[in-house]
């Protein structure tokens, strides 16, 4: 693994992303002799399943791959921001303020995915986190030794978490599964058909045995008082509230496919469409990992090799690893399909698009996409629309705009360096 | 933690952990609102990993940095009212 400088790259395959699938895709294609250049925003590889301080905190098979890309040649970008790519086979990025242009010959896309936010009255105050969003934050060091934290939502993600910040010294209040008990259980038995997956599950269960992990109930809503917040919950009956230092609250994963929708790859229901050997609708470009349907880390990994392989001019070995990780996601589809009275979570005036203080009220029932961010602005803030889009996609079944350029917000010098707007003469 | 670094926040030095991203180091030293919204609420991180710019605060002068994104490093000078 090489550190590279310099404004402007050749690369053979460009990865964008350093996750599971952007690794495996990096190493593979590397492997095969092409030049590999991987980007991505974060300071160190291994995306969110993998971040780490020290290579110590990961899991053998976690460690074994960071260690196969630091021997590899690839060179590695951190703290790169892709915000333009094109078709002719440019990709723009923005690396501590100031432009880098990559060429390419093949683009794989490894852009992971974010966590999908239903907002609620409260879910704006600090201290009110995502559940991914308090797992990145304590991968990243923050100390929550004696902290009451309240978890809600939905999804797997859940249970390591809970597990995570109770070995980490916090006092888990409860861990609220708004799935009800008998599709959570029925998930969680076909897991016995995975053994990896089992072992996950058996040492969460370890984790958090004190703590309570009840299903059919979900956080209606928090409120600030002093230092301290109280969150209330309901299982659609009762009402009661739990005092706590911390909550965090999130339904599930969304594939994160705002850079392969720009350049104009086929997008079907919110992922990327791709053959077995992970290729777009686009010539050159392919992608893997959950941008084509959320599946975890396994199938990404199984996923990026064989795009790195394609990528790299190399003949796909046998059939690609799709079939499972559909099948897998249908499953988690079933298992923690969202209730019905979670549309009731936002009051009128509970904002909905953050960047742009924009509340429910103020967004019509019938506004597409694009007649909200004319009217209110919502979704035309700093996140573009990655927070709001996903929670009103489901509020309100509004389609997505389509997507425009930088997929990021950049600086003057950076817009200038996509060619999309005219340099000015000084 | 052996050795600590010294960021400044707000005109304030602060020994934080080398090895923190800034959102950590914020949030360790009590500093839980990184910005004030169009409506001038507090906010605080959300997503952790660099989606929702929520945490964006100046670093050294250069605005809009994510502090999730953000490792940490010596003498780095941030301003959470900008």
């Amino acid at each position: 693994m090489v550190e590279a400088s310099g404004a402007a790259l050749h690369a053979d395959v460009a990865v964008v992303g350093a996750g599971p699938a952007g690794i495996a895709a990096a190493v593979h294609a590397a492997e095969r002799g092409a030049r590999v250049v991987l980007l991505d925003s974060a300071p160190r590889p291994g995306g969110q399943i993998w971040r780490h301080r020290s290579p110590g905190e990961l899991p053998p098979e976690a460690a074994a791959w960071l260690d196969r890309l630091r021997r590899s040649d690839v060179t590695w970008l951190p703290g790169s921001t892709v915000v333009d790519a094109l078709a002719d086979r440019t990709l723009t990025a923005e690396r501590d303020g100031r432009p880098l242009t990559v060429h390419w010959n093949a683009l794989v896309i490894a852009t992971g995915a974010t966590e999908r936010f239903i907002p609620f009255p409260g879910w704006t105050l600090p201290n009110v986190f995502g559940v991914g969003g308090l797992q990145a934050l304590l991968k990243a060091g923050v100390d929550v030794r004696g902290k009451r934290v309240v978890i809600g939502g939905s999804g797997p993600l859940l249970l390591p978490v809970a597990a995570a910040l109770a070995r980490a010294g916090a006092r888990i209040v409860i861990v609220a599964e708004q799935a009800p008990a008998h599709r959570v259980y029925r998930f969680a038995a076909g897991l016995w058909r995975d053994p990896g997956r089992l072992l996950q599950a058996g040492r969460y269960r370890a984790g958090f045995m004190r703590a309570a992990y009840r299903c059919g109930i979900w956080v209606a809503r928090v409120d600030s008082a002093g230092s301290a917040l109280w969150v209330t919950l309901t299982d659609g009956r009762r009402v009661w509230t739990e005092p706590s230092d911390l909550v965090a609250v999130g339904y599930g994963l969304v594939p994160s496919v705002a850079l392969p929708r720009l350049i104009g790859c086929n997008v079907i229901d919110g992922r990327v469409l791709v053959d077995q050997s992970q290729r777009t609708s686009v010539p050159g470009i392919y992608c893997a990992g959950e941008p084509t349907g959320i599946a975890g880390a396994d199938a990404a990994l199984a996923e990026g090799r064989v795009a790195g392989l394609a990528a790299a001019g190399a003949e796909p070995d046998g059939r690609g690893p799709r079939g499972a990780a559909r099948r897998f996601e249908r499953r988690l589809d079933r298992a923690f399909r969202l209730r019905q009275e979670l549309h009731d979570l936002p009051d009128p005036d509970t904002i909905v698009c953050r960047c742009e203080d924009v509340r429910l009220a103020q967004i019509d029932a019938g506004w597409s996409a694009r007649q909200t961010k004319l009217y209110t602005r919502a979704g035309m803030g700093p996140c573009q629309g990655r927070v709001c889009q996903p929670a009103l996609e489901y509020l309100r079944g509004m389609a997505p705009d389509a997507v425009r350029t930088p997929v990021f917000p950049a600086s003057v010098a950076t817009l200038a360096a996509c060619g999309r707007i005219p340099q000015g003469d000084s | 933690m052996a050795d600590t670094i010294e960021i400044v926040v707000n005109g304030v030095p602060l020994r934080v952990a080398p090895d923190e991203s800034l959102a950590a180091a914020l949030f360790n030293a009590g500093v839980r609102s990184t910005r004030r919204s169009a409506g001038a609420e507090a906010r605080g991180p959300l997503c952790g990993m660099g989606t929702c710019f929520e945490c964006r605060v100046t670093v050294d002068g250069i605005a809009q940095r994510r502090a999730c994104l953000e490792p940490v490093r010596d003498g780095m000078t941030v301003d959470t009212n900008g």
